[in-house]
């Protein structure tokens, strides 16, 4: 059974239809790359997936149990939404740490207030993922004090932190210098071996075919093209596809 | 006579120090409430607040506390505060804690908003309730954010409680004027001066305190 599947999410703002039907499944262990231009509904998706907004239509199961179904209002109420959306993990593009919080307390912030387990517990599992994505050394700095590139790594942990089915990357690097995407997509790749799921809307052409198992081409809201790696990127069918993938693979 | 003008100076001082005390504690707390009814998304409320909050900006404080205290009893003939110094006490409080509320619910209001909506993201996609995401993420940014200008208002209010002496409230104004009178000096009023000012010094102080202590993190 896919850990998820995701059928017909529709989303529209004002008259502009964002959403016009997104189909498709995820087996557990996947790496999903969602690939396409700016507006063409890549970052919408995976906030309707986060319940950060609400589609207007379709709905998305994870490991068989339906989680949000815009028909059926009982997936939507404050209490179950705060339940069914811990399936996900978000990492944003801007990072957004706690700053008044240092490393350590912002990992460990929401698991207390979930009651994950006792205080030491919840302490030595934030040690361990701190350990994981390499910043043991800054465990007490706080987030000002870190570069874009650790600040992501620590919303890594801090979304890895709450045990999500799947973790979802909304353009992990956009707003990282060149130098310093590349420590960020090093921890994303070694959560591969961890047997992770993931979603990663990504600019990274060049991650997106060495990581993923599964590639997503989006255009104007619909699912272009997808595949694998190798099919999509190696033999686009669709002629959208191939003029985004010579447009971003251009070298300058 | 020195050591009797500083006596009275002192007591009238204290009652000063009282009412600024007591509309902190009530017109900080409520502040915060009319702050969340002005952001309501229900909108008679919303309107009513807002509607509330203009016309106590848009009138003098000193209008405000005439109105307060002679109003019920010259409008409803029911004088709800009593005819003694207790009653006008409370009344120039009433007065006071509406007022601050109002502007403190305005600087609120904009600090709260100026916190960017990552921060509620980040707090709802790891599960927060929105009352832990306001008490445990975005309060003390607002906070740090409103530092300044609270300290503005703050500093104001200790010179507004000398308001207090138009109906009759013992403060150090009324201290300090009563030996006109009494023995034909002018110096103690001109002497009541050296309080607020020494006041507003230990408060200037302590803001700077406290943002330097908020400075440990940036937004």
């Amino acid at each position: 059974m896919p850990i998820l599947e995701v059928n017909n999410i529709k989303k529209h703002f004002g008259k502009t239809e964002v959403l016009k039907g997104i189909t498709f499944s995820l087996e557990k262990g996947e790496v999903l790359s969602i690939i396409g231009s700016s507006g063409s509904g890549k970052t919408t998706l995976l906030r309707c997936l986060n319940f950060l907004e609400t589609a207007d239509e379709g709905s998305f199961s994870v490991a068989g149990k339906t989680v949000f179904n815009a028909a059926d209002t009982s997936t939507l109420s404050e209490a179950e939404i705060r339940r069914n959306r811990l399936h996900f993990g978000l990492v944003f593009q801007s990072f957004n740490l706690f700053p008044q919080y240092n490393i350590l307390k912002n990992i460990t912030l929401a698991p207390t207030l979930a009651k994950c387990g006792t205080p030491e517990e919840i302490d030595q599992k934030a040690r361990a993922l701190i350990e994981r994505v390499g910043l043991t050394d800054k465990i007490r700095n706080y987030p000002c004090e870190l570069s874009g590139g650790q600040q992501q790594r620590v919303a890594i942990a801090r979304a890895l932190a709450m045990e999500p089915d799947i973790l979802c990357f909304d353009e992990p690097t956009s707003a990282l210098d060149p130098a310093l995407t590349g420590e960020v997509l090093r921890v994303i790749k070694d959560l591969k071996s961890g047997d992770s799921t993931m979603i990663v809307v990504t600019h990274e052409m060049e991650f997106a075919r060495g990581v993923s198992d599964k590639v997503i081409f989006m255009a104007d809201g619909v699912i272009e093209e997808s595949g694998t790696p190798e099919e999509v990127f190696g033999h686009p069918k669709s002629e959208k596809t191939r003029a985004f993938l010579s447009t971003s693979l251009e070298k300058i | 006579m020195i050591q009797e003008v500083l006596i009275s100076l002192n007591n009238g001082f204290l009652k000063t120090l009282q009412l600024f005390a007591c509309t902190l504690l009530g017109a900080i707390p409520l502040g915060l409430l009319i702050a969340f009814g002005s952001m309501s998304k229900f909108l008679p409320l919303k309107g009513l607040i807002k509607t509330f909050v203009w016309i106590i900006r848009g009138t003098p404080l000193m209008l405000q506390l005439l109105i307060i205290y002679y109003g019920p009893g010259l409008l409803l003939h029911n004088n709800i505060w009593g005819g003694g110094s207790e009653g006008r006490l409370i009344a120039v409080l009433a007065a006071f804690i509406l007022n601050y509320a109002c502007y403190f619910s305005e600087i609120y209001r904009g600090g709260i908003e100026s916190i960017a909506k990552g921060q509620y993201e980040a707090g709802q996609v790891l599960g927060m309730t929105k009352t832990q995401i306001f008490f445990r993420i975005v309060l003390l940014q607002v906070i740090k954010r409103i530092v300044p200008p609270m300290s503005n208002e703050i500093i104001t209010l200790v010179k507004d409680t000398s308001l207090a002496r138009i109906i009759a409230v013992y403060e150090i104004i009324w201290a300090g004027q009563a030996f006109i009178k009494s023995a034909g000096l002018i110096w103690p009023l001109f002497f009541t001066g050296l309080y607020y000012l020494l006041f507003c010094g230990i408060l200037t102080l302590l803001f700077g305190y406290i943002e330097k202590k908020l400075n440990y993190f940036h937004q």
